[in-house]
Protein backbone atom coordinates (compact mmCIF):
# COMPACT_ATOMS: atom_id res chain seq x y z
CA UNK A 1 0.00 0.00 0.00
CA UNK A 2 2.35 2.64 0.92
CA UNK A 3 5.08 1.57 -2.07
CA UNK A 4 2.21 1.54 -4.54
CA UNK A 5 1.47 5.56 -2.54
CA UNK A 6 4.64 6.07 -2.96
CA UNK A 7 4.99 5.05 -6.98
CA UNK A 8 1.99 7.51 -7.63
CA UNK A 9 3.88 10.20 -6.15
CA UNK A 10 7.34 9.22 -7.43
CA UNK A 11 6.89 7.92 -11.21
CA UNK A 12 4.23 10.17 -12.82
CA UNK A 13 5.56 12.36 -14.94
CA UNK A 14 5.91 16.31 -14.06
CA UNK A 15 3.82 17.08 -16.71
CA UNK A 16 0.86 14.85 -15.92
CA UNK A 17 1.66 15.46 -12.22
CA UNK A 18 1.33 19.07 -12.75
CA UNK A 19 -1.70 18.90 -14.98
CA UNK A 20 -3.26 17.61 -11.96
CA UNK A 21 -2.33 20.10 -9.76
CA UNK A 22 -2.88 23.28 -11.67
CA UNK A 23 -3.28 25.39 -8.41
CA UNK A 24 -0.09 24.12 -6.99
CA UNK A 25 1.19 24.50 -10.84
CA UNK A 26 0.34 28.09 -11.33
CA UNK A 27 1.68 29.35 -8.05
CA UNK A 28 4.99 27.73 -7.96
CA UNK A 29 4.84 29.31 -12.09
CA UNK A 30 4.56 32.83 -10.37
CA UNK A 31 6.60 32.28 -7.46
CA UNK A 32 9.60 31.26 -9.61
CA UNK A 33 8.89 34.23 -11.99
CA UNK A 34 9.41 36.40 -8.85
CA UNK A 35 12.08 34.77 -7.62
CA UNK A 36 14.18 35.21 -11.54
CA UNK A 37 13.21 38.81 -11.57
CA UNK A 38 15.05 39.30 -8.00
CA UNK A 39 17.72 37.43 -9.59
CA UNK A 40 17.65 39.00 -12.81
CA UNK A 41 17.39 42.59 -11.52
CA UNK A 42 20.58 44.25 -12.74
CA UNK A 43 20.29 42.71 -16.21
CA UNK A 44 16.58 43.06 -17.04
CA UNK A 45 15.70 46.70 -15.45
CA UNK A 46 16.37 49.42 -17.87
CA UNK A 47 17.22 52.17 -15.78
CA UNK A 48 18.92 52.88 -12.43
CA UNK A 49 15.99 52.37 -10.00
CA UNK A 50 17.98 55.44 -8.22
CA UNK A 51 18.56 57.64 -11.31
CA UNK A 52 16.75 61.05 -11.08
CA UNK A 53 15.87 62.38 -15.18
CA UNK A 54 14.53 65.80 -14.20
CA UNK A 55 13.72 65.59 -18.16
CA UNK A 56 11.19 62.87 -17.80
CA UNK A 57 9.65 63.64 -14.58
CA UNK A 58 5.46 62.36 -14.13
CA UNK A 59 5.81 60.94 -17.53
CA UNK A 60 2.72 58.86 -18.73
CA UNK A 61 3.71 55.22 -19.47
CA UNK A 62 5.19 54.71 -22.84
CA UNK A 63 7.68 52.75 -24.89
CA UNK A 64 10.35 54.49 -23.66
CA UNK A 65 9.08 53.69 -20.11
CA UNK A 66 6.51 50.94 -20.02
CA UNK A 67 5.42 52.05 -16.50
CA UNK A 68 5.62 55.72 -16.38
CA UNK A 69 8.55 58.00 -14.43
CA UNK A 70 7.47 59.37 -11.09
CA UNK A 71 8.00 62.88 -10.01
CA UNK A 72 12.02 62.54 -9.52
CA UNK A 73 12.01 61.02 -13.52
CA UNK A 74 12.90 57.77 -12.20
CA UNK A 75 11.52 54.82 -14.03
CA UNK A 76 8.52 53.02 -12.55
CA UNK A 77 9.32 49.48 -13.95
CA UNK A 78 12.87 49.67 -13.02
CA UNK A 79 12.00 50.32 -9.67
CA UNK A 80 9.31 47.64 -9.67
CA UNK A 81 11.84 44.96 -10.22
CA UNK A 82 14.29 46.22 -7.91
CA UNK A 83 11.43 46.27 -5.83
CA UNK A 84 10.69 42.65 -6.13
CA UNK A 85 14.37 42.36 -4.16
CA UNK A 86 13.38 43.28 -1.48
CA UNK A 87 9.71 42.19 -1.23
CA UNK A 88 10.29 38.91 -1.79
CA UNK A 89 12.87 39.18 1.19
CA UNK A 90 10.32 40.50 3.46
CA UNK A 91 7.88 37.69 2.80
CA UNK A 92 10.68 34.73 3.26
CA UNK A 93 13.12 36.38 6.11
CA UNK A 94 9.81 37.40 7.61
CA UNK A 95 8.51 33.50 7.58
CA UNK A 96 11.59 31.96 8.34
CA UNK A 97 12.61 32.96 11.11
CA UNK A 98 8.84 32.75 12.80
CA UNK A 99 8.57 29.30 11.30
CA UNK A 100 11.76 28.13 12.69
CA UNK A 101 11.19 29.66 16.55
CA UNK A 102 7.61 28.63 16.16
CA UNK A 103 8.35 24.52 15.38
CA UNK A 104 11.14 24.37 17.85
CA UNK A 105 8.80 25.73 20.46
CA UNK A 106 5.87 24.22 19.72
CA UNK A 107 7.91 20.46 19.63
CA UNK A 108 9.00 21.09 22.91
CA UNK A 109 6.01 22.46 24.31
CA UNK A 110 4.05 19.67 22.65
CA UNK A 111 6.18 16.79 23.36
CA UNK A 112 7.29 17.36 26.84
CA UNK A 113 3.97 18.81 28.67
CA UNK A 114 3.55 20.54 32.19
CA UNK A 115 4.68 23.25 33.31
CA UNK A 116 6.96 23.85 30.05
CA UNK A 117 3.83 23.84 27.82
CA UNK A 118 1.47 25.89 30.42
CA UNK A 119 4.39 28.57 30.46
CA UNK A 120 4.37 28.73 26.20
CA UNK A 121 0.95 28.39 25.51
CA UNK A 122 -0.08 30.90 27.91
CA UNK A 123 2.76 33.40 25.96
CA UNK A 124 1.22 32.56 22.81
CA UNK A 125 -2.66 33.45 24.12
CA UNK A 126 -1.29 36.78 25.42
CA UNK A 127 0.67 37.47 22.27
CA UNK A 128 -2.43 36.43 20.14
CA UNK A 129 -4.41 38.50 22.14
CA UNK A 130 -2.64 42.00 20.43
CA UNK A 131 -3.74 42.66 17.54
CA UNK A 132 -1.07 41.32 14.97
CA UNK A 133 -0.14 45.09 13.43
CA UNK A 134 -0.80 47.12 16.49
CA UNK A 135 2.19 44.69 18.12
CA UNK A 136 4.32 44.65 15.28
CA UNK A 137 3.81 48.73 15.06
CA UNK A 138 4.90 49.61 19.12
CA UNK A 139 7.60 47.36 19.13
CA UNK A 140 8.84 48.92 16.09
CA UNK A 141 8.10 52.36 17.61
CA UNK A 142 10.89 50.82 20.11
CA UNK A 143 13.51 49.59 17.87
CA UNK A 144 13.43 52.66 15.58
CA UNK A 145 12.15 52.22 11.96
CA UNK A 146 13.84 49.97 9.38
CA UNK A 147 13.66 46.95 8.15
CA UNK A 148 16.07 44.86 10.70
CA UNK A 149 13.43 45.91 13.32
CA UNK A 150 10.74 44.65 11.26
CA UNK A 151 12.20 41.56 11.01
CA UNK A 152 12.86 41.60 14.81
CA UNK A 153 9.18 42.26 15.48
CA UNK A 154 8.40 39.50 12.96
CA UNK A 155 10.39 37.20 14.75
CA UNK A 156 9.25 38.09 18.24
CA UNK A 157 6.00 38.20 17.46
CA UNK A 158 4.70 35.59 14.41
CA UNK A 159 6.11 32.28 16.23
CA UNK A 160 2.90 31.90 18.09
CA UNK A 161 0.83 30.73 15.19
CA UNK A 162 3.59 28.19 14.27
CA UNK A 163 3.96 26.94 17.32
CA UNK A 164 0.38 26.65 18.66
CA UNK A 165 -0.30 24.25 15.08
CA UNK A 166 3.02 21.81 15.62
CA UNK A 167 1.87 21.52 19.30
CA UNK A 168 -1.28 20.42 18.46
CA UNK A 169 0.75 17.82 16.11
CA UNK A 170 2.54 16.54 18.91
CA UNK A 171 0.10 15.88 21.47
CA UNK A 172 -1.64 13.13 18.98
CA UNK A 173 1.52 12.19 17.41
CA UNK A 174 3.56 11.78 20.98
CA UNK A 175 1.28 8.95 21.89
CA UNK A 176 1.60 7.27 18.31
CA UNK A 177 2.75 3.59 18.04
CA UNK A 178 5.84 4.24 16.41
CA UNK A 179 6.38 6.95 19.23
CA UNK A 180 6.27 4.57 22.00
CA UNK A 181 8.24 1.77 19.71
CA UNK A 182 11.35 4.77 19.22
CA UNK A 183 11.09 4.78 23.02
CA UNK A 184 11.43 1.23 23.81
CA UNK A 185 14.15 1.37 21.66
CA UNK A 186 16.26 3.55 23.86
CA UNK A 187 16.56 6.68 21.45
CA UNK A 188 17.00 9.99 23.18
CA UNK A 189 14.31 12.20 23.51
CA UNK A 190 16.00 14.80 21.19
CA UNK A 191 15.89 12.42 18.45
CA UNK A 192 12.43 11.01 19.05
CA UNK A 193 11.43 14.66 19.00
CA UNK A 194 13.36 15.97 15.86
CA UNK A 195 13.79 13.07 13.82
CA UNK A 196 10.50 11.04 13.93
CA UNK A 197 8.02 12.70 15.60
CA UNK A 198 8.64 16.51 13.76
CA UNK A 199 8.89 15.10 10.22
CA UNK A 200 5.38 14.27 10.59
CA UNK A 201 3.44 17.37 12.20
CA UNK A 202 5.22 19.68 10.07
CA UNK A 203 3.17 19.47 6.96
CA UNK A 204 0.38 21.83 8.39
CA UNK A 205 2.75 24.26 9.10
CA UNK A 206 4.37 24.25 5.97
CA UNK A 207 0.84 24.99 4.32
CA UNK A 208 -0.07 27.58 6.59
CA UNK A 209 3.43 29.79 5.79
CA UNK A 210 2.23 30.09 2.56
CA UNK A 211 -0.94 32.05 3.35
CA UNK A 212 1.59 33.52 6.43
CA UNK A 213 4.19 34.66 3.55
CA UNK A 214 1.29 36.62 2.25
CA UNK A 215 -0.17 38.33 5.45
CA UNK A 216 3.93 39.70 6.28
CA UNK A 217 4.23 40.65 2.86
CA UNK A 218 1.16 42.74 3.35
CA UNK A 219 2.37 43.67 6.55
CA UNK A 220 5.63 44.53 5.59
CA UNK A 221 4.79 46.40 2.62
CA UNK A 222 2.19 48.81 5.40
CA UNK A 223 4.83 49.14 7.72
CA UNK A 224 7.20 50.79 4.93
CA UNK A 225 4.17 52.83 3.39
CA UNK A 226 3.68 53.88 6.92
CA UNK A 227 7.04 55.54 6.87
CA UNK A 228 8.64 52.59 9.77
CA UNK A 229 10.12 49.71 7.23
CA UNK A 230 12.47 50.29 3.97
CA UNK A 231 13.36 53.71 3.80
CA UNK A 232 13.19 56.26 0.83
CA UNK A 233 14.94 56.10 -1.64
CA UNK A 234 15.18 52.34 -1.66
CA UNK A 235 13.04 51.20 -4.56
CA UNK A 236 10.01 48.89 -2.53
CA UNK A 237 6.74 48.24 -3.14
CA UNK A 238 5.20 50.26 0.10
CA UNK A 239 6.87 53.06 -0.32
CA UNK A 240 6.88 53.85 -3.90
CA UNK A 241 2.77 53.47 -2.94
CA UNK A 242 3.27 56.36 -0.52
CA UNK A 243 5.67 58.36 -2.56
CA UNK A 244 3.25 58.48 -5.38
CA UNK A 245 0.28 59.17 -3.15
CA UNK A 246 0.38 62.86 -3.25
CA UNK A 247 -0.04 62.55 -7.15
CA UNK A 248 -3.30 60.09 -7.91
CA UNK A 249 -5.06 62.61 -9.31
CA UNK A 250 -2.66 63.28 -12.56
CA UNK A 251 -0.15 60.58 -12.21
CA UNK A 252 -2.10 56.97 -10.97
CA UNK A 253 0.77 54.72 -12.83
CA UNK A 254 3.14 55.44 -9.86
CA UNK A 255 1.03 53.71 -7.30
CA UNK A 256 -0.44 51.22 -9.83
CA UNK A 257 2.21 49.27 -10.73
CA UNK A 258 3.68 48.80 -7.07
CA UNK A 259 0.39 47.84 -5.93
CA UNK A 260 -0.28 45.46 -8.54
CA UNK A 261 2.91 44.00 -7.97
CA UNK A 262 2.01 42.95 -4.78
CA UNK A 263 -1.81 41.36 -5.67
CA UNK A 264 -0.16 38.90 -7.49
CA UNK A 265 3.17 38.39 -5.72
CA UNK A 266 0.56 37.62 -3.25
CA UNK A 267 -2.11 35.45 -5.55
CA UNK A 268 1.34 33.66 -5.84
CA UNK A 269 1.91 32.65 -2.43
CA UNK A 270 -1.66 31.66 -1.95
CA UNK A 271 -1.84 29.63 -4.63
CA UNK A 272 0.83 27.69 -3.63
CA UNK A 273 -0.33 27.47 -0.10
CA UNK A 274 -3.67 25.89 -1.51
CA UNK A 275 -2.15 23.60 -3.88
CA UNK A 276 0.68 22.14 -1.41
CA UNK A 277 -2.81 21.63 0.76
CA UNK A 278 -4.62 19.71 -1.38
CA UNK A 279 -1.44 17.84 -2.84
CA UNK A 280 -0.28 17.16 1.22
CA UNK A 281 -3.93 16.62 1.88
CA UNK A 282 -3.76 19.17 4.53
CA UNK A 283 -7.04 21.39 5.71
CA UNK A 284 -5.69 24.49 7.58
CA UNK B 1 -30.41 30.17 31.03
CA UNK B 2 -28.04 27.58 32.29
CA UNK B 3 -26.02 27.69 28.85
CA UNK B 4 -25.42 31.01 29.96
CA UNK B 5 -23.30 30.32 32.76
CA UNK B 6 -20.09 30.97 31.30
CA UNK B 7 -20.91 34.39 30.94
CA UNK B 8 -20.27 34.65 34.51
CA UNK B 9 -17.27 32.34 34.54
CA UNK B 10 -14.92 33.19 31.65
CA UNK B 11 -13.97 36.87 32.83
CA UNK B 12 -12.25 34.57 35.67
CA UNK B 13 -10.18 32.63 32.58
CA UNK B 14 -9.57 35.93 30.78
CA UNK B 15 -7.54 36.92 33.87
CA UNK B 16 -4.22 35.62 33.20
CA UNK B 17 -4.18 37.07 29.77
CA UNK B 18 -5.28 40.72 30.97
CA UNK B 19 -2.59 40.51 33.72
CA UNK B 20 -0.17 39.21 30.39
CA UNK B 21 -0.89 42.10 28.34
CA UNK B 22 -0.64 44.54 31.16
CA UNK B 23 3.00 43.07 31.35
CA UNK B 24 3.76 43.19 27.63
CA UNK B 25 2.33 46.88 27.62
CA UNK B 26 5.23 47.84 30.81
CA UNK B 27 7.79 46.03 29.23
CA UNK B 28 7.49 47.40 26.13
CA UNK B 29 8.44 50.91 27.44
CA UNK B 30 11.07 49.98 29.78
CA UNK B 31 12.79 48.22 26.66
CA UNK B 32 13.19 51.77 25.05
CA UNK B 33 17.19 52.19 24.68
CA UNK B 34 19.15 54.62 26.95
CA UNK B 35 17.06 56.62 29.89
CA UNK B 36 13.81 56.38 29.45
CA UNK B 37 12.94 59.44 31.39
CA UNK B 38 15.37 61.26 28.69
CA UNK B 39 13.79 60.04 25.79
CA UNK B 40 10.09 60.63 26.91
CA UNK B 41 11.05 64.15 27.61
CA UNK B 42 12.73 64.36 23.88
CA UNK B 43 13.92 67.24 23.33
CA UNK B 44 13.02 69.61 26.12
CA UNK B 45 15.12 67.31 28.48
CA UNK B 46 16.62 69.49 31.27
CA UNK B 47 17.97 67.52 34.53
CA UNK B 48 15.32 69.15 36.72
CA UNK B 49 12.38 67.62 34.10
CA UNK B 50 14.52 64.25 34.37
CA UNK B 51 14.26 64.33 37.98
CA UNK B 52 9.94 64.95 37.95
CA UNK B 53 9.31 62.18 35.24
CA UNK B 54 11.79 59.80 36.80
CA UNK B 55 9.90 60.27 40.26
CA UNK B 56 7.18 60.17 38.64
CA UNK B 57 7.26 57.14 37.11
CA UNK B 58 9.41 56.00 40.27
CA UNK B 59 11.96 54.92 37.55
CA UNK B 60 14.61 54.54 40.11
CA UNK B 61 12.82 51.74 41.96
CA UNK B 62 13.41 48.09 41.00
CA UNK B 63 11.15 46.92 38.53
CA UNK B 64 9.08 44.73 40.01
CA UNK B 65 7.79 47.81 42.54
CA UNK B 66 7.22 49.99 38.56
CA UNK B 67 4.93 47.46 37.62
CA UNK B 68 3.09 47.86 40.71
CA UNK B 69 2.67 51.47 40.29
CA UNK B 70 1.66 50.88 37.06
CA UNK B 71 -1.08 48.51 37.92
CA UNK B 72 -1.82 51.02 40.87
CA UNK B 73 -2.23 53.52 38.50
CA UNK B 74 -4.31 51.67 35.81
CA UNK B 75 -7.06 51.09 39.40
CA UNK B 76 -6.72 54.38 39.49
CA UNK B 77 -7.42 54.94 34.93
CA UNK B 78 -4.08 56.68 34.70
CA UNK B 79 -1.48 55.60 32.13
CA UNK B 80 0.79 58.58 31.96
CA UNK B 81 0.44 61.90 30.22
CA UNK B 82 0.96 61.93 26.36
CA UNK B 83 3.86 64.39 25.70
CA UNK B 84 2.10 65.59 22.77
CA UNK B 85 -1.02 66.23 23.51
CA UNK B 86 -0.45 66.80 27.57
CA UNK B 87 -3.19 64.79 28.73
CA UNK B 88 -3.82 61.66 30.37
CA UNK B 89 -3.35 59.17 27.82
CA UNK B 90 -6.81 56.89 28.83
CA UNK B 91 -8.78 59.97 28.13
CA UNK B 92 -7.22 61.14 24.71
CA UNK B 93 -7.71 57.59 23.98
CA UNK B 94 -11.33 57.82 24.35
CA UNK B 95 -11.65 61.23 22.48
CA UNK B 96 -10.40 58.56 19.69
CA UNK B 97 -12.69 55.31 19.74
CA UNK B 98 -16.03 56.48 18.51
CA UNK B 99 -14.71 57.01 14.84
CA UNK B 100 -12.50 53.48 15.12
CA UNK B 101 -15.43 51.84 16.47
CA UNK B 102 -17.99 53.17 13.05
CA UNK B 103 -15.30 52.27 11.04
CA UNK B 104 -14.87 48.46 12.29
CA UNK B 105 -18.61 48.34 12.48
CA UNK B 106 -19.55 49.65 9.21
CA UNK B 107 -16.35 46.94 7.93
CA UNK B 108 -18.11 44.17 9.17
CA UNK B 109 -21.35 44.63 8.04
CA UNK B 110 -20.39 45.55 4.67
CA UNK B 111 -18.14 42.65 4.54
CA UNK B 112 -21.00 40.22 5.51
CA UNK B 113 -23.08 41.86 2.91
CA UNK B 114 -20.59 40.65 -0.17
CA UNK B 115 -19.42 37.55 1.40
CA UNK B 116 -22.56 35.86 2.17
CA UNK B 117 -23.96 36.41 -1.03
CA UNK B 118 -20.51 35.48 -2.91
CA UNK B 119 -20.28 32.31 -0.72
CA UNK B 120 -24.08 30.84 -1.52
CA UNK B 121 -23.71 31.36 -5.14
CA UNK B 122 -20.01 29.56 -5.09
CA UNK B 123 -21.40 27.08 -2.70
CA UNK B 124 -24.98 26.43 -4.68
CA UNK B 125 -22.74 25.48 -7.95
CA UNK B 126 -19.71 23.77 -6.03
CA UNK B 127 -17.39 22.53 -8.80
CA UNK B 128 -19.39 24.78 -11.76
CA UNK B 129 -17.73 28.57 -13.31
CA UNK B 130 -19.41 30.69 -10.72
CA UNK B 131 -17.55 28.75 -8.01
CA UNK B 132 -13.66 28.83 -9.92
CA UNK B 133 -14.54 32.69 -10.44
CA UNK B 134 -15.38 33.30 -6.58
CA UNK B 135 -12.46 31.19 -5.57
CA UNK B 136 -10.16 33.01 -7.47
CA UNK B 137 -11.42 36.43 -6.65
CA UNK B 138 -11.46 35.73 -3.46
CA UNK B 139 -8.18 34.28 -3.44
CA UNK B 140 -7.00 37.49 -4.95
CA UNK B 141 -8.92 39.81 -2.20
CA UNK B 142 -7.07 38.44 0.34
CA UNK B 143 -3.85 39.77 -1.33
CA UNK B 144 -5.06 43.40 -1.74
CA UNK B 145 -2.77 45.60 0.35
CA UNK B 146 -5.63 47.77 1.87
CA UNK B 147 -3.37 51.35 1.54
CA UNK B 148 -3.04 50.61 -2.28
CA UNK B 149 -7.01 49.62 -2.21
CA UNK B 150 -7.66 52.98 -0.31
CA UNK B 151 -6.13 54.90 -3.04
CA UNK B 152 -7.17 52.93 -5.78
CA UNK B 153 -10.59 53.41 -4.57
CA UNK B 154 -10.73 57.11 -4.01
CA UNK B 155 -9.11 57.38 -7.76
CA UNK B 156 -12.28 55.56 -8.63
CA UNK B 157 -15.17 57.12 -6.80
CA UNK B 158 -13.62 60.39 -5.34
CA UNK B 159 -11.35 61.79 -8.18
CA UNK B 160 -13.45 60.13 -11.32
CA UNK B 161 -16.86 60.08 -10.00
CA UNK B 162 -16.84 62.59 -7.06
CA UNK B 163 -19.39 61.03 -5.13
CA UNK B 164 -17.28 60.38 -2.06
CA UNK B 165 -14.95 62.36 -0.31
CA UNK B 166 -11.55 61.94 -0.15
CA UNK B 167 -10.48 62.10 3.29
CA UNK B 168 -11.33 62.96 6.85
CA UNK B 169 -14.73 62.67 9.11
CA UNK B 170 -17.84 64.98 9.42
CA UNK B 171 -19.48 66.59 12.34
CA UNK B 172 -22.84 64.82 12.05
CA UNK B 173 -24.03 61.40 11.58
CA UNK B 174 -24.57 61.27 8.02
CA UNK B 175 -21.54 63.17 7.11
CA UNK B 176 -19.43 60.91 9.10
CA UNK B 177 -21.07 57.85 7.35
CA UNK B 178 -20.48 59.64 4.13
CA UNK B 179 -16.82 59.77 4.95
CA UNK B 180 -16.42 56.19 6.31
CA UNK B 181 -17.94 54.92 3.15
CA UNK B 182 -14.46 54.51 1.13
CA UNK B 183 -12.58 53.17 4.32
CA UNK B 184 -14.83 50.26 5.13
CA UNK B 185 -15.40 49.58 1.91
CA UNK B 186 -11.29 49.59 1.64
CA UNK B 187 -11.14 47.36 4.68
CA UNK B 188 -14.73 45.11 3.57
CA UNK B 189 -13.55 44.01 0.11
CA UNK B 190 -9.83 42.81 2.21
CA UNK B 191 -12.00 40.89 5.12
CA UNK B 192 -15.18 39.84 2.92
CA UNK B 193 -12.24 37.55 1.03
CA UNK B 194 -11.22 36.06 3.98
CA UNK B 195 -15.24 35.61 4.91
CA UNK B 196 -16.09 33.65 1.93
CA UNK B 197 -13.66 31.12 1.63
CA UNK B 198 -13.84 30.08 4.98
CA UNK B 199 -18.07 30.36 4.29
CA UNK B 200 -17.93 28.81 1.49
CA UNK B 201 -16.44 25.57 2.51
CA UNK B 202 -19.05 25.88 5.46
CA UNK B 203 -21.37 26.10 3.63
CA UNK B 204 -20.53 23.26 0.80
CA UNK B 205 -20.11 21.11 4.13
CA UNK B 206 -23.86 22.05 4.97
CA UNK B 207 -25.71 21.41 1.88
CA UNK B 208 -24.78 17.74 2.29
CA UNK B 209 -25.58 17.87 5.55
CA UNK B 210 -28.22 15.29 7.23
CA UNK B 211 -30.16 17.87 7.91
CA UNK B 212 -30.47 18.61 4.49
CA UNK B 213 -30.71 15.82 3.04
CA UNK B 214 -33.66 15.07 5.69
CA UNK B 215 -35.65 18.62 4.18
CA UNK B 216 -34.93 17.74 1.02
CA UNK B 217 -36.48 14.36 1.71
CA UNK B 218 -39.82 16.16 2.95
CA UNK B 219 -39.70 18.14 -0.23
CA UNK B 220 -38.84 20.97 0.98
CA UNK B 221 -37.64 23.56 -2.05
CA UNK B 222 -34.13 23.59 -2.80
CA UNK B 223 -34.16 27.92 -2.52
CA UNK B 224 -35.78 27.46 1.23
CA UNK B 225 -33.51 24.49 2.05
CA UNK B 226 -30.81 26.27 1.85
CA UNK B 227 -32.09 30.25 3.33
CA UNK B 228 -33.70 28.28 6.38
CA UNK B 229 -31.22 25.62 7.19
CA UNK B 230 -28.11 25.53 5.35
CA UNK B 231 -27.36 29.56 5.75
CA UNK B 232 -28.00 29.56 9.83
CA UNK B 233 -25.73 26.54 9.95
CA UNK B 234 -23.05 28.10 8.22
CA UNK B 235 -23.58 31.30 10.44
CA UNK B 236 -21.80 30.28 13.48
CA UNK B 237 -18.51 29.62 11.73
CA UNK B 238 -18.40 33.02 10.48
CA UNK B 239 -19.00 34.24 13.74
CA UNK B 240 -15.98 32.45 15.20
CA UNK B 241 -13.88 33.68 12.21
CA UNK B 242 -15.11 37.08 12.49
CA UNK B 243 -13.66 37.04 16.32
CA UNK B 244 -10.39 35.68 14.92
CA UNK B 245 -9.75 37.99 12.42
CA UNK B 246 -10.34 40.81 14.61
CA UNK B 247 -6.97 42.05 14.94
CA UNK B 248 -6.28 41.88 11.67
CA UNK B 249 -9.46 44.26 10.91
CA UNK B 250 -7.90 46.22 13.61
CA UNK B 251 -4.34 46.45 11.80
CA UNK B 252 -6.76 47.24 8.47
CA UNK B 253 -8.40 50.54 10.64
CA UNK B 254 -4.96 51.16 11.60
CA UNK B 255 -3.58 51.54 7.94
CA UNK B 256 -6.63 52.71 6.68
CA UNK B 257 -7.53 55.32 9.23
CA UNK B 258 -3.96 57.10 8.09
CA UNK B 259 -4.64 56.75 4.87
CA UNK B 260 -8.13 58.74 5.02
CA UNK B 261 -7.06 60.65 7.75
CA UNK B 262 -9.76 59.76 10.03
CA UNK B 263 -8.92 60.68 13.83
CA UNK B 264 -9.31 57.42 15.55
CA UNK B 265 -7.07 55.24 17.27
CA UNK B 266 -5.20 53.79 14.63
CA UNK B 267 -4.30 57.01 13.24
CA UNK B 268 -3.15 58.30 17.12
CA UNK B 269 -0.66 55.16 17.31
CA UNK B 270 1.01 55.82 13.86
CA UNK B 271 1.12 59.82 14.80
CA UNK B 272 2.91 58.72 18.42
CA UNK B 273 5.03 56.30 16.80
CA UNK B 274 6.48 59.61 14.75
CA UNK B 275 6.39 62.01 17.69
CA UNK B 276 7.85 59.37 19.82
CA UNK B 277 5.06 59.67 22.12
CA UNK B 278 5.59 56.32 24.02
CA UNK B 279 2.96 57.09 26.58
CA UNK B 280 0.43 56.68 23.77
CA UNK B 281 1.44 53.82 22.07
CA UNK B 282 1.19 51.70 25.36
CA UNK B 283 -2.04 52.70 26.17
CA UNK B 284 -3.45 52.06 22.34
CA UNK B 285 -1.56 48.77 22.34
CA UNK B 286 -3.32 47.65 25.62
CA UNK B 287 -6.90 49.20 25.02
CA UNK B 288 -6.51 47.26 21.45
CA UNK B 289 -5.72 44.45 22.95
CA UNK B 290 -8.11 44.64 25.44
CA UNK B 291 -10.71 45.20 22.74
CA UNK B 292 -9.55 41.90 21.21
CA UNK B 293 -10.13 39.68 24.61
CA UNK B 294 -13.96 41.41 24.96
CA UNK B 295 -14.68 40.43 20.93
CA UNK B 296 -13.92 36.82 21.32
CA UNK B 297 -16.28 36.44 24.86
CA UNK B 298 -18.80 38.53 22.93
CA UNK B 299 -18.36 35.98 19.79
CA UNK B 300 -18.67 33.42 22.64
CA UNK B 301 -21.66 34.73 23.63
CA UNK B 302 -23.14 35.29 20.17
CA UNK B 303 -21.96 31.41 18.96
CA UNK B 304 -24.11 30.00 22.29
CA UNK B 305 -27.35 31.56 21.55
CA UNK B 306 -26.56 31.30 17.75
CA UNK B 307 -26.53 26.97 18.16
CA UNK B 308 -28.67 25.61 21.10
CA UNK B 309 -26.02 22.66 21.00
CA UNK B 310 -22.92 24.23 21.94
CA UNK B 311 -22.27 24.18 25.76
CA UNK B 312 -19.16 26.49 26.83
Amino acid sequence: MTSALAATRMNVPWSRFLGRHMTLAIGAATLGLFLAVALAAPLISPYDPIYQDAAVRLAMPSLAHPFGTDNFGRDILSRVIWGTRIDLQIAVIGVVFPFLIGTFIGTVAGFFGGIVDTVFMRLVDIILAFPFLVLMLSIIAILGPGLSSFYIAMALVGWVSYARLIRAQMLVLKSSDYAVAAVSLGFSRARIMFRHLLPNAVAGSIVFSMSDAVLVLLNGAAISYLGLGVQPPVAEWGVMVAEGQSFITTAWWITLFPGLSIVVLAFGFSLLGDGLGEWLGVNE
Amino acid sequence: MHRYRFVLSRPLQFLPVLFGISIITFILVRLIPGDPARVLLGTRSTPTAIARIRAQYGLDEPLWLQYFYFLENLGKGEMGKSILYKIDVLKLIATRIEPTLTLVLTSVALSILIAVPMAAIAARNNGRLADHVVRIVSTLGIGFPPFWLALMLIILFSVRLGVFPVSGYGETLGDKLAHLVLPSLTIALSLSAVLTRSLRAAMIVALKSDLATAARARGMPESIVFWRHVLPNSLVPTVNLLAVNIGWLIGGTVVVETVFAIPGMGQLLVRAIFSRDYMVVQGVAMVFACATVLVNFLADIVTVSLDPRVRL
